[in-house]
């Protein structure tokens, strides 16, 4: 059991850094063009199928009203009706329908979701470990713990993996969630259109500090980045292997940034997977 | 449906024909079994991380004769059948015996086999592929070594009671049972054998 | 209100499980055990308990303690879910550690899947399917019985885990490498693993058994298109279980390996692949929830002709969708990790081969309202479970479709959304439907029925309770919660709806409680079902007196349309299932045998010594298992015949003589 007095400013801070930025509904709050377009997946497919769920209601309740057995029933009483081929094609055919006006949004975005948005992201190497996420920017060479700024308008390429069980990385502000696996590195494109702090978090079960697991994106203006990376570059110290043991333990840990970070922290990259086409592809190694 | 007398002893007692039916789908069940393991194998196969790869570690002869052995065997339980379908109790537990021992060779080699390999410090602890490895033959290993001790019972039972209505049943839901495990181990030797030597 | 619900669940369930308190009911258990023990003998019931009970072969039995077995499963796994709901009750709420929340989750889920939703599943196989296709027992009663017995080492294994040991906290589906010794060390998990197998085992000789009673022992003149729906669904659910279980099986067998044998299959280092253990666990899981949902498809369309007074309308269309459905259960299974980076090809492909699933399964709703258009609708007690498993369902299967809209679920995945949808198919589905089934077959195995009055009550509560406990949490889930939360901190607008699904799970355990009541009290004040056929039924099992004979059919009847029964009431052929004293015949029937439930203390012996790592035990318990099963082979009496005289003297006490 960690311990408690470390969990109580980490929340403290949550509580601090989104007051007056709508946490509620987080989803239906799109910061980005990622979560705008999940978003407009989620209510296309909320509008379908509340057609569908009210036409049965409104049938299911017509039914029971009409047939129910009561001597003053008067409604017709057909005890061998169990066949009508145009009802049977109907019924077929509502669903059917549905769930094209469905497929159609689901196959593009999808597709859209995959597809790269820029050949010049920003690149955040993620490392989720026991109850705490390690953000790495390769380019800029620093390093935080559970807190990252990024520039708005510009397309963050965030590769994740793990040194521990199976998490999820989930900003529902900036858009859906991708797994941390160990052994593998999988990408996740988010991009922020408005500044703003949002909270993220660990959206799969990896033991009991996993419902703290929790993380900050700072979501600020190009200009207003590049200083923090200046500042971070020259302020903070670096991270030493030490360090790194330090944030492998099974604990929780407060928000740290690096100026540096040794270098086989992350997995090699370009063995995992490659830019194919349009697409970002897993590559399997031969 | 046909009548009585022109299907095999074995199906002749409805009842008999009804469990004879429930063990085939047993079967099917132990198929997706196997299935799961050897696609476990196919995916775990290039996964060997500091331990030995396929090609090192397995050699062609001893495979080759245990599969020799378990194919003869599947004939003698073959000859088995044929001979109860023939009311010849004798030859019939004869080749039974027969069969029970070479499922019984079989089942030494291969332990020969592996403990030679963990000598050789290649436990499955190693890697992902002698994980593999080890599970799938091994899963064919118990069941051929569950199969001897059935045989064992079996030819008790028809030592002990006759070529029963009953006992033909079991004789016959114990060859195709044999029959599925040497099928296994076709699967066996060219995915994981075979490949692996290649 | 708060305080007083945590106050008061406190006092019933003491969250804070320390040694002194796991000694205090372990020494509470053995005196209840002996308790009983003692009554058994003072009232002398050991021999009947015994010849009656432990021992017995047949399938209306075999049902009989696999339904109770599930309602003990059902009052578990519900405690567990209001120890999970008081401790989300409010924000930093600290009713029980979040160790212990764990445990409580992943028994919550592992329970209600395994040890009550499917017994009882099965609990229904056994005491309707039988007697709808006329047949004297099930294909292997004494397989049966095994099936049995397995599935109670494994409820007992994963019972015991807390008292003795500890219990698994790795979820119901225990991700690799989290499940691995590495991360989550004690014997908890294996418990998990073991118990799982074990039941497993019994629940694929369950398939096998009901495939080939289902196909090979129908009452001649019942052709597969005169099968009543839900023997239909028995054989399709047994077809799903024989292929999807052997992946689950495969899938603790290898987590076991790793953690007791140091195998690598799912390790992070020596190159395991977790995401192997998850496509294994989801290719068993994905037809799992089908294999949940399709006997309660069947019952419904039992349910619905029974009381609409009409034939089941589309009965073609509801047979092809079950199959439709079966085949379709098994190209569904990545759509539990669209997250895993298998690249839009493979999650487009599974996003719309889940949408199919709502084609067949949409048909089917229409087709059951479309069966009370034009009849006349009863409102009794299963009844009212099937009426509101409609709105409820149509709720569940919707949000199961927004699920499959690839780009909607990068958000709603793992959250209280996908919390609201499973709850909402499987406890508006399944549970709905398999209360349904208990509440219509209720007289046929016990021969005495359930109170109205109290029945709807009790469906009252459990209703309103389980819209108040999940409706909120479809919105928890768009606000950011996700599932397996330990405890959560205020000022993220979650409070308010946590707070009125916690009050929702307790209006569901008051339902339960009425539920329990309604049996006790129905039992002191029987109210016998003399005609065999108190709902006017449309199947041969209402052609039977309740409870049926042990041997069932006197005389098998020949069926000659669906809705075999009803036809016969009809049309006044009522005396084709009675016997007249000239023409009996002696019956075989299966003779009790002691050898499975031998074989499955053999099997508690050989798991309790693989979750300890003692392995002397467990080759004891396997040599245990061989031994039994040739004492089983070499038993040679496995019959027993009952003499036409036994059959006439049965049968005309209960008035069914041919006049």
């Amino acid at each position: 059991m960690p311990p408690v007095k470390m969990k109580k400013p980490l929340m403290a801070a949550i509580g601090l850094g989104l007051s007056g930025c709508g946490a509620d509904y987080s989803v239906f709050h799109p910061a980005g063009p990622v979560a705008q377009s999940e978003l407009n997946a989620v209510v296309i497919s909320t509008i379908v199928v509340a057609v569908i769920i009210f036409l049965i209601w409104g049938l299911w309740l017509y039914v029971l009203i009409r047939f129910r057995d009561t001597p003053r029933n008067h409604a017709p009483y057909r005890p061998n009706w169990r066949q009508s081929r145009p009802l049977e094609i109907a019924i077929f055919a509502l669903p059917v329908a549905a769930l094209l006006v469905l497929a159609v949004p689901t196959v593009k975005k999808t597709y859209a979701l995959a597809h790269v948005p820029s050949r010049h992201p920003l690149v955040v190497d993620v490392t989720s470990l026991d109850y705490k996420w390690v953000f790495q920017y390769p380019r800029q060479h620093i390093a935080t713990v559970n807190y990252f700024y990024i520039p708005i308008g510009r397309p963050v390429l965030f590769q994740l993996t793990a040194h521990s069980p199976m998490t999820a990385l989930w900003a529902p502000n900036l858009g859906g969630m991708e797994y941390a696996m160990p052994n593998r590195v999988l990408p996740l494109w988010l991009e922020a259109t408005r500044t703003g702090t949002f909270l993220g978090r660990n959206a799969n079960y990896n033991g009991i500090d996993y419902w703290c697991m929790t993380f900050l994106v700072h979501a600020v203006s190009p200009l207003r980045f590049t200083r923090w990376v200046k500042r971070i570059q020259t302020t903070k110290p670096s991270l030493t292997v030490a360090d790194w043991r330090q944030l492998s333990r099974h604990t929780v840990a407060a928000p740290q940034a690096y100026s540096n970070y040794p270098a086989d922290t992350f997995p090699e990259k370009p063995t995992q997977f490659t830019v194919r086409g349009l697409y970002y592809v897993p590559t399997h190694k031969p | 449906m046909s009548t009585p007398t022109t299907l095999p002893k074995e199906f002749q007692d409805q009842q008999e024909s009804i469990r004879i039916m429930g063990f085939w789908v047993f079967l099917a069940t132990d198929v997706a079994l196997f299935g799961c393991l050897f696609s476990v194998y196919a995916v775990f196969r290039s996964r060997v991380a500091l331990g030995p790869t396929p090609h090192q570690i397995f050699s062609l002869g001893p495979v080759l004769l245990e599969t020799l052995i378990l194919l003869t065997s599947s004939f003698t339980i073959s000859l088995s059948l044929f001979a109860a379908r023939r009311d010849r109790l004798k030859p019939a537990l004869y080749c039974l015996i027969l069969t029970l021992l070479l499922g019984a060779s079989f089942v030494t080699l291969e332990i020969r086999e592996f403990s030679h390999d963990v000598m050789a410090g290649h436990t499955w602890h190693q890697s992902a592929f002698l994980s593999a490895f080890f599970t799938l033959v091994g899963t064919h290993g118990s069941h051929v070594t569950f199969g001897v001790v059935w045989a064992i019972m079996l030819s008790m039972q028809l030592a002990l009671r006759g070529l029963t209505v009953i006992n033909r049943r079991k004789l016959y839901t114990f060859a195709l049972y044999w029959h599925f495990l040497d099928i296994v181990w076709i699967f066996l030797f060219s995915i994981v054998y075979l490949t692996g030597i290649a | 209100m708060k305080a007083w619900a945590i106050h008061l669940m406190k006092l019933l369930f003491p969250p804070r499980v320390l040694l002194p308190d796991i000694i205090g009911i372990d020494i509470g258990l053995t005196i209840a055990a002996l308790a009983l023990l003692v009554y058994l003998t003072k009232t002398h019931r050991w021999g009947w308990l015994w010849r009656e009970w432990l021992t017995t072969v047949d399938h209306k039995r075999i049902g009989i303690m696999y339904l109770i077995a599930a309602l003990i499963m059902l009052f578990r796994g519900g405690v567990d879910a209001l120890m999970i709901r008081t401790q989300l009750i409010g924000p930093h709420e600290h009713f029980m550690g979040i160790q212990q929340y764990d445990e409580v989750f992943t028994t919550h889920g592992t329970v209600m899947i395994f040890f009550m939703a499917m017994p009882l599943v099965i609990a229904l196989f056994n005491v309707a399917v039988p007697l709808m296709i006329g047949a004297r027992d099930v294909a292997f009663p004494r397989l049966n019985a095994i099936s049995f017995w397995l599935f109670a080492v494994g409820a007992i294994l994963l019972n015991v885990s807390f008292s003795i040991g500890g219990s698994p906290d790795a979820g119901w589906t225990s991700y690799a490498p989290y499940s691995e010794l590495a991360f989550d060390p004690g014997v908890g998990e294996n418990y998990f693993l073991l118990s799982l197998q074990v039941a497993g085992i019994g629940t694929i000789a369950t398939a096998v058994n009901f495939l080939v009673t289902v196909l090979r022992l129908r009452a001649p003149g019942m052709s597969l298109s005169k099968m009543p729906v839900f023997a239909w669904s028995a054989l399709i659910t047994s077809s799903l279980i024989l292929f999807a279980f052997p992946p689950l099986t495969v899938a603790m067998g290898l987590t076991m390996l790793d953690r007791l044998f140091h195998a690598s299959f799912f390790t992070v280092s020596h190159q395991g692949m977790p995401m192997m253990y998850v496509n294994l666990f989801w290719i068993f899981g994905h037809p799992e929830v089908y294999i949940l949902i399709m006997p309660a498809f069947g019952i419904f369309s039992e349910v619905v002709p029974t009381f609409s007074r009409k034939a089941l309308f589309g009965y073609d269309a509801m047979v092809v969708s079950l199959l439709a459905i079966s085949f379709l259960s098994y190209g569904v299974w990545v759509h539990h990790f669209f997250e895993m980076g298998a690249g839009p090809t493979v999650n487009v492909f599974f996003g719309l081969s889940t949408m199919l699933i709502a084609i067949p399964t949409g048909v089917k709703m229409f087709n059951w309202i479309f069966t009370m258009w034009g009849g006349r609708i009863r409102l009794t007690v299963p009844m009212l479970w099937q009426l509101s498993f409609i709105p409820t369902f149509v709720v569940g299967g919707a949000t199961g479709v927004m699920l499959a809209v690839v780009p909607g679920d990068y958000q709603y995945h793992n959250t209280y959304f996908l919390i609201a949808h499973f709850h909402n198919v499987i406890v508006g589905g399944t549970v709905f439907g398999l209360l349904s089934g208990m509440y219509y077959w209720w007289s046929k195995m016990f021969g005495w029925q359930l109170n109205q009055r109290q029945g709807t009550w009790a469906f009252a509560f459990f209703f309103a309770g389980f819209w108040l406990t999940f409706m909120p949490q479809y919105f928890l889930g768009f606000m950011g919660m996700v599932r397996r939360m330990g405890t959560y901190p205020a000022g993220l607008g979650w409070t308010a709806f946590n707070f009125w699904s916690t009050i929702g799970s307790y209006l569901m355990a008051i339902g339960f409680l009425i539920m329990v009541y309604n049996i006790v009290w129905s039992r002191m004040h029987p109210n016998w079902d003399t005609t065999g056929d108190p709902w006017d039924g449309r199947t041969l099992e209402w052609s039977l007196p309740s409870p049926a004979p042990i041997y069932n059919f006197a005389r098998i009847p020949v069926v000659h349309e669906r809705d075999a029964w009803w036809e016969m009431k009809l049309q006044d052929r009522t005396d084709e299932v009675k016997i007249s004293v000239d023409s009996v015949e002696p019956i075989h029937l299966p003779k009790n045998s002691p050898m499975p439930i031998i074989l499955g203390l053999a099997f508690l012996v050989g798991s309790i010594g693989m979750v300890f790592s003692w392995f002397w035990l467990a080759i004891l318990g396997a040599l245990g298992i061989v031994a039994d099963l040739a004492y089983g082979s070499f038993a040679d009496q496995t019959e027993i015949t009952l003499d036409p005289h036994y059959i006439i003297e049965t049968e005309s006490a209960l008035g069914r003589l041919q006049s």
